[in-house]
């Protein structure tokens, strides 16, 4: 049988080590044991009224599509309106659309909590397209606080 | 051949998962058995390993000094190049941890151009390229892994938020450029690199040496693929993490196979720790020569395996034989 040396501090090392490393695994139980990890709810369908005044047959790509690369789309139709001027975007089934994230995207997907926040929310992003792209406004009042807040930062 | 088989190692292991979750659909070996095995090895043989290194005794003070010890009250001493208590230890230990401070007095050999004349010397230069590159290198590795949490905590603290915001402050392109991945690319591809180029590291590199750099590369590279080029359901990732932290595992519906490929490599670099160099981790905190105090002057290090020598006293010897010394004449101390 070997002896172990400087027994307080190895163990208080190991300790850290331990608490530290299984820190994904433990938090739940004693720090936010109240809010249990809820995923966002996949089956929220849009208000498809625009899409059928317009003769749409959906969303402009599909959902694993739209799921994991709308950020890359938004991205590039922002570049392409601002510095090219090229406002019409044609998807897979050839339909013609407007690049406008207030004016074809949030038509359908009205709601901001559920069809952004929640899954925003879920994987730590903040984007900033919503400093300036005004949602969720359901009063005057709100859209004025919000024009001000606006002018402010300016 | 060493660099080779590294890199083939790497690519084997990649391809391992991809072929594994693109065609065979073993998501569930990938995705939940081999994380939980490789986290069970990692907390397992680490605490192990320090186990085993807490058994080795120290059998001399070996402290590296490079300043004055503490001796006479005038004379002015060296609290961090030669520790005189705690205090100085720990305030090197830190700053060897958290800054590579040993390696800011790296040097080189090499011909060195005189001043005075054209002639060129041998001699030493300042070669702090391996200390920035080594400290880039696991800073940004360590911001990364903190910032990973958002995977696996729930609700998101703001301080994971704002180094997130930190690091994404350019706002570059969309899903936003992270700063410590450009960081942590060119600071990994450098620590390659030296051991190719230099040719007295490139004959000290070991394949041990080359695996970790080849896999955290690929690690990187993979994220970054993940990231900003073929994209990944995220919240199907997280849904996955959460699951596995709160042992209920379940697979997801679709997530890419390059997903399956980071985490797998991730999971070979946990099972490949404690068994590697990268137990420097742990190891650094077992450094006789950094921490132990300079007070080889003021206190006996007694190694502790020196087994109990049975002596025998002039004391106990003139005792034993009194009567016969007295009777030869021979002068005693005691009468």
């Amino acid at each position: 049988m070997f002896k172990m040396y400087s027994k307080i501090k190895v163990f208080t090392g190991v300790f850290i080590f331990l608490a530290l490393a299984t820190f994904p695994f433990w938090n739940k139980v004693f720090i936010v044991s109240k809010t249990n990890y809820e995923m966002p709810d996949a089956n929220i369908k849009p208000a498809l009224a625009f899409a059928r005044e317009n003769g749409f047959s959906g969303c402009i790509e599909d959902r694993a599509f739209m799921r994991a690369k709308h950020m890359k789309l938004l991205n590039h139709w922002r570049n392409e309106v601002v510095r090219e001027n090229k406002k019409t975007y044609i998807n897979s089934k050839g339909e013609h659309f407007n690049k406008s994230l207030t004016g074809t995207c949030l038509k359908c997907h009205s709601n901001k909590e559920e069809f952004c926040d929640s899954c925003h929310t879920s994987a730590g992003v903040k984007p900033y397209c919503f400093d300036c792209h005004i949602t969720g406004i359901q009063n005057t009042n709100q859209l004025n606080s919000k024009a001000e807040a606006i002018h402010e930062i300016k | 051949m060493k660099i080779l088989f590294a890199l083939i190692t790497v690519l084997i292991l990649s391809l391992a998962a991809f072929t594994g979750v693109e065609y065979l659909h073993m998501e569930y070996v990938f995705g939940i058995v081999i994380p939980y095995a490789a986290f069970i090895i990692f907390i397992a043989g680490f605490t192990a390993k320090i186990f085993y290194w807490a058994k080795s005794p120290v059998p001399f003070n070996i402290t590296t000094t490079a300043g004055q010890q503490k001796s006479l009250k005038w004379i002015k001493s060296d609290h961090f190049e030669n520790p005189s208590g705690s205090f100085g230890v720990i305030g090197r230990m830190f700053m060897e941890i958290f800054f590579f401070r040993s390696l800011f007095r790296n040097t080189k050999a090499g011909l060195v151009k005189s001043s005075k004349s054209e002639s060129f010397k041998p001699g030493y230069a300042s070669d702090k390229s391996l200390w920035l590159g080594g400290l880039m290198f696991h800073w940004s590795f360590l911001y990364i892994l903190i910032r990973h949490l958002r995977f696996f905590l729930y609700p998101i603290p703001s301080a994971i938020v704002t180094l997130e915001k930190f690091d994404s402050m350019f706002q570059i392109g969309l899903p936003i450029f992270y700063l410590t991945d450009a960081i942590l690319l060119l600071s990994v591809t450098f620590l390659f690199l030296r051991r190719v180029f230099i040719p007295q590291v490139k004959y000290i590199s070991l394949i041990a040496d080359f695996i970790p750099l080849f896999l955290i590369l690929a690690i990187a590279f993979s994220g970054i693929m993940m990231r900003y080029v073929s994209r990944v359901d995220v919240i199907g990732v997280k849904e996955l993490v959460m699951s596995l932290t709160s042992f209920s595992p379940a697979l997801p519906e679709k997530v890419s196979s390059v997903f399956y490929v980071h985490f797998f490599l991730v999971s070979s670099l946990f099972m490949y720790f404690p068994f590697s160099k990268l137990m420097h981790m742990g190891g650094v905190f077992f450094s006789p020569t950094r921490n132990m105090t300079g007070d080889s002057r003021r206190i006996r290090h007694v190694n502790p395996w020196n087994y109990s020598v049975k002596v025998h006293s002039y004391e106990e010897y003139e005792d034993e034989f009194r009567e016969a010394m007295k009777g030869a004449g021979l002068p005693l101390d005691k009468e």
